[in-house]
């Protein structure tokens, strides 16, 4: 029997719940099912096989390749074959981000990122971008760097508690 | 820019051209040595040799960035620039597969990266640059930034569907890459004496590089012929020139005079100087321990 299922339904299967709950290595409080780069887990239980299919976050994301492996733990510990396919197309946007995932985030001290922008080239304006502060909720904070400590995020500082943070950038 | 260009195409520019005259090719055409010498890179066909064009833009400037890990100004930006030059890594890895593919010889991302030489490369000279100072990384990021952001889009409705699947991701990164050059090239214009001299020198340096960017050369046209691309590459200078001269005027900077040479020839496999310490660089762990993992 072949079981297609959404990933976020709440499946009996072990394996599913496990590959679901794989966390993001960078973001550990985020699980991948959560961020929304985990699109299908299809397990064939006849073949003992599971095929599992993820969208990268950024093209040049170094955390892909430990996630793959994580897959590829959890599959075998349980005796199924797997095989890990990278779907580019659509491409990933914050807005699969479980709300789940976003509130982890914010506990985490980090903002999660806001909807996203209309899509395609358009002329870029400095623009006044509000972000809430996610360890006292002011919304007076700055941008100090475009790119953080990963490509996903950027480094804010909060200008009424003076705690700097990451924000979880929109795309 | 473009009006006098058949005039000045003709001369030689001297960086890229000067510098490699062999004993004996004197009096001969650039473009007939050109053709000889990269008879490899038009045998690929078009859809291949064009989209190599696109990946090893990438993949060589994502080199060039990767060397200001721990020389920029700055902490945040070492990662801004690690993460820029990532984001590039990253488009070229997931183009050169589908190159190997639609060429024929079924080559990995490795051997497009790490076992090509020279005149294989299909990438513009502005990428392969030496690393100048900061203001003149920003200039190039300005330009190259503006000009993926147009190409990327370009090739959202792509026939190849894996270039519509990069182009897709890619199409947001190079948002942030634009943004984030704007920004620098915005304050270090408007700035200091010293930012805004510097910042404007920068600008100047880049010009002869721009227009190799959107040169219509056979397998672009090719390209978009078959649908792998929606405009040919002089198209997208219009929108993307808009970009950098609302920039330059905002910074309080000048759009530079038609400079008096152009750089050329990239796209056949004909480079500049410093490509070689830069392959070498890039190359020599793969090819000194060929197969060699960790």
């Amino acid at each position: 029997m072949v079981s297609t299922m959404a990933v976020d339904s709440g499946t009996k299967h072990a394996v599913v719940q496990a590959i679901s709950a794989i966390p993001d290595p960078e973001i550990p409080v985020i699980s991948i099912a959560d961020l929304g780069i985990l699109r299908e887990v299809v397990l064939d239980e006849d073949a003992r096989t599971v095929t599992v299919t993820i969208t990268p976050t950024y093209s040049g994301c170094p955390a892909m390749e430990l996630i793959r492996s994580r897959i590829e733990h959890e599959a075998s510990v349980r005796g199924l074959a797997v095989e890990v396919r990278t779907q580019l197309s659509p491409a990933w946007t914050t807005d699969w981000m479980t709300e789940q995932g976003k509130e982890a985030l914010h506990r985490f001290g980090i903002a999660p990122p806001g909807p996203v922008r209309a899509a395609g080239p358009v002329p870029l304006q400095l623009r006044r971008h509000v972000v809430v502060c996610p360890h006292c909720g002011s919304d007076d904070t700055t941008e100090i760097a475009h790119f953080g400590s990963t490509a996903c995020k950027a480094l804010r500082r909060c200008n009424a508690c003076r705690e700097p943070f990451d924000e979880f950038k929109a795309m | 820019m473009s009006a006098d260009r058949s005039e000045d195409t003709s001369r030689v520019p001297r960086s890229a051209w000067a510098e490699r005259a062999r004993p004996g090719a004197q009096g001969r055409g650039a473009t007939e040595a050109v053709s000889e010498d990269t008879s490899e890179l038009a045998a690929q066909g078009g859809s291949a040799a064009y989209l190599l064009g696109v990946a090893d833009d990438a993949m060589v400037y994502a080199q060039r960035l990767g060397e200001w890990m721990t020389n920029a100004p700055q902490i945040e930006e070492d990662m801004a620039l690690g993460n820029v030059s990532l984001d590039l890594l990253g488009q070229a890895r997931g183009l050169y597969p589908r190159i190997g593919e639609l060429d024929g010889t079924d080559r990995g991302e490795d051997d497009y990266a790490m076992f090509r030489d020279e005149r294989q490369w299909r990438n513009v000279h502005l990428v392969e640059q030496e690393r100048g100072d900061f203001a003149r990384e920003m200039a190039r990021m300005l330009w190259f930034a503006a000009y993926q952001n147009e190409l990327y889009a370009a090739q959202l409705a792509s026939s190849d569907p894996v270039l519509a699947g990069v182009a897709g991701k890619a199409v947001k990164e190079v948002r942030y890459h634009l943004d984030h050059a704007r920004h620098w090239v915005l304050r270090l214009g408007d700035g200091t004496d010293e930012s805004h001299r510097r910042m404007q020198a920068a600008i100047d340096w880049a010009a002869p590089y721009v227009d190799e960017l959107f040169e219509d050369d056979p397998m672009s046209l090719e390209a978009v012929q078959a649908g792998l691309v929606a405009m040919a590459p002089s198209q997208l200078r219009a929108r993307a020139q808009h970009v950098v001269e609302a920039t330059v005027a905002e910074a309080t900077l000048t759009m530079p005079e038609a400079p008096g040479w152009r750089s050329r020839g990239g796209r056949d496999g004909l480079h500049s100087r410093p490509m070689g310490f830069l392959l070498a660089e890039l190359q020599h762990i793969a090819r000194s321990h060929p197969g060699a993992t960790w």
